[in-house]
């Protein structure tokens, strides 16, 4: 769809700028990026350290026993290529601590304690080094809610939020993120064998098509089935749209007063900068 | 007649209008030391764009014995200046406006008529509507400035062209967005594109002083334009940077295009009232339909 594709040059000057303000705005000269070995935030890293240089970004890899050797490598692939300083802290202690306290403790919640324990992670470096922790969801996994609120979600900024997974992918490309990232399988890496097109039921392509449609074009459900997409297939997606926009907003909270946070206390965050 | 313009495509900070002042001051002293006769600052340049519950703090009124317009007035004897700001007016309204001055008097001040209530705008929640869309004289001829939105309706430009303007002064903070495979953003093709049929349509020089920077998620892109009566694109200041940009008008192109191309003689004014009044008399619709 040609909708999806986008101009890598023009995406990669607005997020290094959009980077650059958002971190000095805010004070600061440096970033913390949580490495995975994924492409998403292999982006990171790159824009990252495109945009306030690579000795100013701090790289952190945190992984849990289970995690794979290849997502490791994956992640040094990334350190080495953009020349970013680097730290391996493993989170299978703190993680446990908590896990083995509970046998029969499904997948899903070892998964969030994983992705808040690393959450945990890059926020005392940022605090370490002095850095903002850099965001790494982008646009598909934030309206399909696939991800875990308060972990993997929390960041300082986010310059991936408006990219569907293929376009960048195609941001991936254009910045050199090696071949072997951009093409894998995305996988959370939580358990062995998993990937997110497994647990989500469709294809990162497939749905990128029909959001767009939904989201960025306005058609409704009706249309999108007009338009050549299955019935169920675009429930579900409308269905998770709405089911996970809790994720997307901050917690709401109860008007009392006159003035309350949120209705009608509206200032940006760049406020006075 | 020659006319040396200059397009102050400047960063803005959130809110702190005499860090913003000092900024115009600045761009005010290169622009005049290279001689230009006119510098355009874009909407909203004295405070920023997206400031909410910040309209009240920063609004200023339009006289000359308010102390940022003072310092203006003062850098105003020897340029003419278009500047952005927040207006209060005498009953406490706030209006998005732009102020022309000249040679230490407020020559103009336009309120802006549209505000856009929609998508990612909010305007309409913190700004009072502006009522009026008026040329006005500069040494240079008559001018008429419109902010962003109100030339998205193509009345307003009508109107200035009506009421005798040349030179369209147009000033904009545009949030930039749909990013697609082209080298610019949808934003700025689409700002260019009518910018530019303005010139050819009305037979006039337009004038567009866009800012740059970023606000929270928000990206300003820049870009902004001249074009001459032919639709012809005078000059184009840089994509997202922030920019001094000089160009001169020659003023007698008016007459050149103009001889060639008589729309402005061939305005059927009187019909276009006629029929305006009947369609909006017509009873149960003020849209045609």
């Amino acid at each position: 769809m040609d909708g999806l594709n986008i101009n890598t040059d023009l995406a990669r000057s607005i997020l290094g700028g959009f980077i650059r303000s958002e971190t000095t705005r805010a004070g600061f000269s440096k970033a913390v990026v949580g490495l995975s070995g994924g492409v998403d935030s292999a982006v990171s890293c790159f824009l990252a350290a495109e945009a306030l240089g690579a000795q100013n970004v701090l790289a952190v890899r945190m992984p849990y026993k289970t995690s794979s050797q290849e997502s490791l490598d994956h992640a040094q692939m990334v350190i080495d290529a953009t020349g970013v300083q680097s730290m391996t802290i493993p989170i299978t202690e703190m993680a446990d601590g908590l896990i083995s306290k509970f046998p029969d403790m499904s997948n899903l919640r070892k998964g969030n304690i994983m992705a808040r324990c690393r959450m945990i992670v890059l926020y005392d470096q940022s605090a370490a080094f002095s850095g903002l922790v850099v965001g790494t969801s982008n646009k598909t996994e934030i309206l399909l809610g696939y991800s875990t609120q308060f972990g993997d979600a929390a960041s300082a900024f986010n310059p991936l939020g408006d990219l569907y997974k293929t376009q960048l992918r195609q941001l991936a490309r254009a910045l050199g993120v090696p071949q072997v990232i951009v093409d894998k399988a995305p996988t959370a890496d939580l358990w062995a064998g998993q990937t997110d097109e497994g647990e989500l039921g469709f294809t990162y392509a497939e749905v990128d098509k029909l959001l767009y449609l939904l989201v960025d074009e306005r058609y409704t459900p009706d249309e999108c089935v007009e338009a050549g997409f299955e019935r169920k297939f675009v429930d579900v997606v409308v269905k998770r749209i709405q089911r996970y926009h809790y994720k997307r907003v901050m917690p709401p909270i109860a008007k009392l007063g006159n003035r309350t946070v949120g209705y009608d206390f509206l200032y940006l965050r760049d406020w006075g900068t | 007649m020659k006319v040396k313009l200059a397009l102050a495509q400047i960063k803005t900070k959130l809110g702190v209008v005499e860090a913003n002042l000092e900024k115009h001051l600045e761009f005010i002293q290169r622009a005049g030391a290279e001689g230009s006769d006119l510098i355009i600052f874009p909407e909203l340049s004295l405070t920023g764009y997206v400031l909410q519950d910040l309209v009240p703090t920063v609004a200023h009124p339009a006289k000359g014995d308010d102390p940022v317009f003072k310092e203006l007035l003062a850098a105003s004897k020897n340029i003419d200046i278009v500047v952005g700001f927040a207006e209060e007016d005498v009953r406490n309204r706030f209006y998005i406006s732009s102020a022309y001055l000249s040679q230490g008097k407020i020559v103009h001040v336009h309120r802006k008529v549209y505000l856009p209530t929609y998508g990612l705008f909010d305007e309409g929640r913190f700004f009072a509507w502006g009522d009026s869309v008026a040329a006005f004289d500069t040494r240079f001829g008559r001018a008429g400035i419109l902010i962003c939105e109100d030339f998205w309706h193509t009345s307003s430009p009508y109107l200035l062209w009506m009421d005798g303007a040349d030179l369209f002064l147009f000033t904009s903070a545009s949030p930039g967005r749909g990013l697609t495979s082209a080298p610019q953003l949808s934003t700025a093709q689409w700002v260019e594109s009518i910018n530019q049929a303005y010139a050819s349509i009305f037979t006039s020089f337009v004038i567009h002083s866009n800012r740059v920077g970023y606000e929270d998620g928000l990206h300003f892109w820049g870009g902004s334009t001249v074009f001459d009566p032919n639709g012809e694109l005078v000059v184009k200041a840089p994509l997202e940077e922030e920019a001094l940009t000089f160009c001169e008008l020659d003023l007698n192109q008016l007459h050149r295009t103009r001889a060639r191309l008589p729309l402005l003689r061939d305005e059927r004014t009187a019909l276009v009232q006629r029929e305006l009044t009947r369609i909006l008399n017509r009873d149960g619709s003020r849209s045609g339909r």
